[in-house]
């Protein structure tokens, strides 16, 4: 199975990588304070820079990039629907609801433990939304985004409720609009995890992809249905909550992404599992660097730019695959 | 050999399934028929575990079909549903792939190429092997999908109305690819048809549900009769024999 769809794209997987390590540079040398990367290795203050600041950031970028695209493609899997992800369904609004929960209610709390929570929250907000969804006529794919907009809508109200009464808004604004600027060395390795997320993801891909084929077509070849669920569910859960808690929840990742890769190549997940996981990455960090650059030496936040360019993704997306969607 | 004992089953309070006892030995094909609403999809999908059993037993090979693990009676049974859309863009080769999924978790070998490949062949897929599903018509998504279950090459086959959508030409190849599977490898195929004469043709026994019972159970001779037929379809039909099989003429 895998072996059809990587040859023929070996050339354009090349290119890919090529993009991404020019992204990759380009996001190190790029900032208010100028990074000569030849001196790096002669000048210690520039190495310093590097370090704790320029790669950490990078990082970040391509961690939560790519984390937040698989994310969306999992999320798509198990709602058998294209137009759902993380951003716009209640998953990032639970964890962050869950995360301004934990903060009022122990301030002194670290960093992984309210992760934690609003993992917790986002699993449970993500399976009720699942089980409505489920629940809705399948003839009518627009439906479940919908509810997935309002159903989020509505936690994030609640957030946003709670927010304000506690003088708390200018912290929510910080989880529910990604932005790299503070991400420093030691305040964003708990993003790793996202990558041990998307390396299950690939241990179970084609598992994915029986899913995405109804569930009775998973029991017909053996499939543990139910679990795959649970697995799926806390994939999405625990990268959504990460890139809340450690960066602010970036939109549209997770649905421009996996959608174009569809489009290009297809849904064999052990395929195209790289591919979505490239252009996450690529997308975010791409939108990063956007924002550093359109007003320098100040910063537009990630979450902002990405929320101008992936509409307009989707926008596009929309219009192309009409209503036979 | 598939043991039905006693099965009924319900969907909330309406009875669907009342009292189904049934024995299926092992080879052969055998055609479930019966109105709209029988029970006869039910059934099928109680066999294949894909509802969870209410009362009474089922097993195939003496595996008990609600105890079994998934992945053990995947390589023992193939289902082919009737509604299956297919929503993933997956081509036909891969889609095929799949069936043999229970038997390597994901990692083909070349054998495994070799079943997909005759899998192909034996439906007419060849030139249809590296489009993807949605650009198919219904009946060649129909052949993929039952490619897929013949790949998954389980002794027991079970197919809910895989005629949809065929042409004559294909319907007809279907039924002697089942039946060539049935004499020459032994394999038990059981299949839900609205086509009697696909099943007079084809079948060597036919069992007749109506209202969640079984209520007839033979060779195609002895179920194909004027009277068995209205007491099944509640309207009397000539029934003629040609070639030594009697073939219903349901729509004088």
């Amino acid at each position: 199975m895998s072996a059809s769809v990587l040859h023929p794209s070996l050339r354009t997987g090349t290119i890919a990588g090529l993009g991404l390590a020019v992204l990759f540079v380009l996001s190190l040398a790029v900032g208010v304070s100028p990074l000569p990367l030849g001196r790096v290795l002669s000048d210690p203050e520039a190495l310093q820079l590097l370090l704790v600041s320029r790669l950490p950031r990078t990082l970040a970028a391509i961690l939560s990039g790519a984390g937040l695209a698989i994310a969306g493609l999992i999320m798509q899997t198990l709602a058998r629907n294209r137009f759902v992800e993380p951003a716009t369904a209640g998953t990032a609004q639970s964890a962050e609801l869950g995360i301004l929960l934990v903060t009022l209610l122990f301030p002194a709390a670290a960093l992984p433990v309210k992760t934690l929570v609003a993992g917790g929250a986002a699993l449970l907000g993500t399976s009720i939304f699942l089980a409505t969804a489920h629940r809705l006529p399948p003839a009518q794919p627009f439906l479940v985004p919908l509810f997935g907009i309002v159903y989020g809508g509505v936690i994030g109200a609640a957030a946003t409720y709670a927010a304000w009464q506690a003088d708390l808004l200018q912290f929510l604004a910080v989880w529910t609009n990604g932005d790299f600027s503070g991400v420093l060395r030691g305040r964003y390795e708990l993003l790793w995890i996202s990558a041990l997320m998307v390396a299950i993801a690939w241990f179970v891909a084609d598992r994915l992809t029986i899913m995405a084929l109804g569930r009775e077509a998973s029991i017909g070849l053996g499939i543990d249905y139910a679990r795959m669920m649970q697995i799926g569910l806390v994939l999405v859960s625990v990268i959504t909550a990460l890139a809340v808690a450690v960066v602010g929840m970036i939109p549209f990742v997770g649905l421009a992404v996996p959608n174009i890769v569809s489009r290009l190549m297809g849904d064999n997940v052990r395929g195209t599992l790289g591919w979505v996981a490239a252009g996450g990455a690529g997308l975010v960090l791409a939108c990063d660097i956007v924002g550093r650059l359109i007003r320098y030496p100040y910063e537009i936040p990630v979450g902002t730019v990405m929320g101008v360019v992936g509409g307009a993704i989707f926008l596009w997306l929309l219009f192309r695959r009409g209503a036979h969607a | 050999m598939i043991r039905i004992e006693n099965v009924s089953f319900k969907h909330r309070t309406t009875p669907i399934l009342t009292d189904v006892s049934l024995t299926i030995p092992k080879g052969g094909v055998v055609a479930l028929i019966g109105p709209n609403g029988a029970g006869k999809s039910s059934l099928l999908s109680l066999v294949a575990r894909l509802q969870p059993l209410q009362a009474g037993a089922i097993d195939i090979d003496g595996l008990p079909v609600d105890t079994t693990p998934g992945r053990e009676l995947a390589r023992v049974v193939a289902i082919l549903r009737q509604d299956t859309t297919v929503a993933s863009r997956l081509k036909v080769r891969e889609l095929v792939g799949f069936g043999r999924f229970p038997h390597g978790r994901g990692r083909l070998i070349e054998a495994d190429h070799a079943i997909i490949d005759a899998a192909i062949a034996q439906f007419d897929l060849a030139d249809l092997a590296d489009r993807f599903i949605e650009t198919l018509s219904g009946g060649q998504r129909q052949r993929a999908l039952v490619a897929m279950a013949f790949a998954q090459g389980t002794d027991y086959l079970l197919l809910d109305e895989p005629l949809n959508n065929l042409d004559m030409y294909y319907a007809r190849e279907l039924m002697r690819s089942l039946r060539s599977v049935a004499d020459g490898k032994g394999k038990t195929v059981v299949i839900v048809l609205h086509d009697i004469n696909q099943a007079s043709a084809h079948a060597d026994r036919i069992v007749a549900m109506k209202g969640g019972r079984v209520v007839a159970d033979g060779t195609p001779a002895e179920i194909l009769t004027p009277e068995t037929l209205e007491a099944v379809f509640g309207f009397r039909m000539r029934v003629e024999t040609i070639a030594d099989k009697p073939f219903v003429l349901h729509q004088l």
